[in-house]
């Protein structure tokens, strides 16, 4: 789950990092009363969840109320088109209003996940400020990795040493390592899968903060911080993916016109390669999952057809964990319900096979039942393309 | 033979009362899996299903049964715990089949196997099934055939749909193994691979591997530099889009890495016969097979 960066950084403020003052702002008149408040230059920041928010004209650096309440207005209630949000951009509703301050080094500092290790690890790199992405590929050597210990954490020495490989000295330098083991500690105890802060900047003053900060929390821990669902943003979700979310299923949406219900993550990324195989276009992802009954497939079946775009659907399933004839219940149902307008193509196998086919043909749909997965792909091709005929 | 389980293993379950666990463990004695106990905290001393006794701790049902192989079907808030639990009293194969255990209890399971013997599959995936032998897991038991072709798989149904393949055209497979779609599992494709190579009975290999970390890299490496046995990829998820997780915890291309071309490029680059097509994964194995 990712949440906003004004959020993030209040989050980050309680593990000892320093942010700088700001204020939260929904409309013109408040983003005018918040910059005055906190003097001038102070920057205006639209509230997204995307990156490079600064080259989509989201950032914005201003000197006066007059400044701030223009920026505000153009920020606010349009969308913003960043190299993150594709080309439709994300509604901007809420903006944060932050002081300035005087840079004197933009840094980079993070904690995720080491695959290989199986532990977090600290990222860090003293040229923040840009896309450490673009840094990672054209000077890898300018990015540190301090692995931790899975059972000790990220020790205060390793926290000086990283302190000081970027460049930190003075008053600075444990400055720099308070944040660093800060942003280790806040990643533990919120079982976050990222954690980032860039820039870290070093202010002429030596102060060390967060300029801009990037939390994800692992969904697979939600559980245990109840807290964390309040700063769930049901406007930054896709409508379909939220309402796939609260039934359990893995839902997201593609921009091609077959819609998509398969079982198993590694079966739906497998079905929608074939689609494309074969010169269709995927609708959507959705992996129903393996303990799926026929409330949720019925729920999957509507939020599938909820997308205008659907001019075929094609069902894959292979039973293990989900029986067939359970989703065969579920697909008859779901058709009758919503009045299944579109070409159906159905591939069942696995656990209770026999009783799945069965109950599909004794159901009087009319629907296409496939032999295997490049038939089912081939067919709802076929169908999606007569389909878009006009 | 076959690798991991087989014949002799004696089984346990935690979480065996649950219904996932009751209706697959059901499937696995049917299929010839030999069951010797189950564990839940709080109904030691009953019994489940005909005659299997049921445990408090799985130490007392390693110490009363000689079990050396668990599965797991607890929830995720106490999966990590059961992992441990499994390790800690010895239990020598652990398959978790839990989905959505936190990245962080993770950390902790890993830790903790580190200076254990145990080897965990999984968490979040199928099990292990050497077929007609020992099946630990949510497979359909049907679908498997003996025979020569180890499988290996970041997935579950996609594997199914692998082995499926392989037993229509009348190939058989050694041992079949879904590791899991989580960052953090205990078994990696490396880890099968080695165990593949040492097995006399497998003569092919399946690798279903997918997009999301660098596991697939790696396995290429071992291919090219070790395995000497002809090896089948399928890579899923060349079409999904990057910064979106597809499914799996584990499945999201970031960072530039995870990307489904590299792994196709690295796994070509070490001889392996990747295929585009999901359904061509049988047909490819068999052109292997018949080669001389």
């Amino acid at each position: 789950m990712k949440i906003h960066e004004y959020q993030a950084k209040s989050l980050l403020a309680r593990y000892g990092i320093p942010v700088l003052k700001s204020q939260v702002a929904d409309d013109a008149a408040a983003a005018g009363a918040a910059a005055d408040a906190l003097g001038y230059p102070s920057v205006v920041k639209a509230q997204v969840h995307a990156g490079g928010r600064g080259k989509g004209g989201g950032i914005r650096l201003v000197k006066s109320r007059g400044e701030a309440e223009r920026a505000a207005n153009e920020i606010l209630g349009r969308p913003l088109v960043t190299p993150q949000t594709g080309p439709e951009g994300k509604r901007v509703k809420r903006l944060l209003v932050e002081e300035g301050c005087a840079i004197d080094r933009e840094l980079y500092a993070a904690v995720a996940l080491d695959r290989r290790a199986g532990a977090p690890v600290i990222i860090a790199s003293p040229d923040g400020g840009m896309d450490i992405e673009e840094v990672a590929r054209q000077t890898p050597d300018r990015i540190f990795r301090v692995p931790t210990d899975p059972a000790l954490g990220f020790l205060p020495f390793q926290a000086r040493a990283l302190s000081r490989r970027l460049g930190l000295s003075g008053d600075a330098l444990p400055r720099g390592a308070a944040v660093l083991t800060g942003l280790a500690r806040a990643f533990t105890d919120l079982d976050l899968s990222l954690a980032e802060i860039n820039p870290l900047v070093v202010t002429r003053e030596a102060r060390v903060v967060a300029l801009d900060s990037k939390v994800v929390f692992d969904d697979n821990a939600l559980w245990r911080h109840k807290d964390a669902e309040a700063l769930r943003d049901p406007d930054e979700e896709d409508p379909l993916e939220a309402r796939a979310r609260k039934a359990d299923l893995s839902y997201i949406k593609l921009s091609g016109n077959i819609g998509c219900m398969v079982n198993g993550a590694g079966l739906a990324m497998a079905t929608m390669d074939i689609i494309k195989l074969h010169g269709g276009a995927p609708a959507n992802f959705l992996d129903v999952g393996g303990g799926a009954d026929k409330a949720r497939v019925t729920e999957a079946f509507r939020i599938l057809l909820y997308d205008p775009k659907v001019q075929a659907v094609l069902v894959n399933i292979f039973g293990g964990i989900m029986k067939c004839d359970v989703i065969a219940e579920g697909v008859v149902a779901a058709a009758r319900e919503v009045g299944l307008k579109v070409p159906l193509v159905v591939r069942l196998e696995g656990t209770n096979v026999e009783r799945g086919r069965e109950l599909l043909s004794l159901s009087g749909l009319a629907l296409t039942a496939a032999r295997d997965m490049e038939d089912a792909a081939k067919s709802v091709v076929a169908a999606a393309a007569g389909a878009g005929r006009p | 033979m076959s690798i991991l389980c087989g014949k002799d293993t004696r089984l346990l379950c935690q979480g065996i009362t649950g219904t996932a666990g009751s209706f697959h463990m059901e499937q696995c004695v049917k299929y010839g899996t030999r069951l010797v106990a189950g564990v839940t905290p709080g109904k030691g001393g009953g019994k489940w299903g005909e005659g299997v006794p049921l445990f408090d701790t799985v130490e007392e049902a390693v110490r009363a049964t000689g079990a050396d192989a668990s599965v797991i079907f607890v929830p995720p808030p106490f999966a990590s715990d059961a992992i441990m639990e499994a390790a800690a009293a010895g239990v020598k194969l652990i398959v978790a089949i839990t989905e959505g255990i936190p990245i962080l209890d993770m950390v902790r399971v890993r830790e903790f196997l580190k200076s254990r013997p145990s080897r965990l599959v999984g968490p979040n995936c199928p099990g292990v099934i050497t077929p007609a032998a020992c099946k630990i897991g949510i497979m359909p038991g049907y679908i498997h055939k003996p025979g020569p072709v180890g499988v290996l798989s970041r997935s579950g149904t996609l594997t199914y749909e692998a082995v499926w393949q392989l037993t229509s055209r009348g190939i058989g497979q050694s041992t079949c193994i879904g590791i899991g779609g989580d960052p953090i599992i205990g078994t990696s494709f490396l880890d099968v691979l080695r165990l593949f190579k040492d097995d006399p009975a497998t003569e092919a290999v399946v690798m279903i591997g997918e997009i999301g970390g660098t596991a697939e890299e790696e396995a290429a490496r071992f291919v090219q530099a070790e395995l000497r046995k002809p090896v089948v990829a399928f890579i899923a998820g060349r079409t999904a889009p990057p910064g979106k997780r597809m499914g799996h915890a584990g499945a999201i291309i970031s960072g530039g890495e995870g990307g489904a071309e590299g792994k196709v490029q690295a796994l070509r680059a070490a001889g392996v016969t990747v295929v585009d097509n999901p359904s061509e994964i049988g047909a490819a194995v068999e052109k292997l097979l018949k080669r001389p």
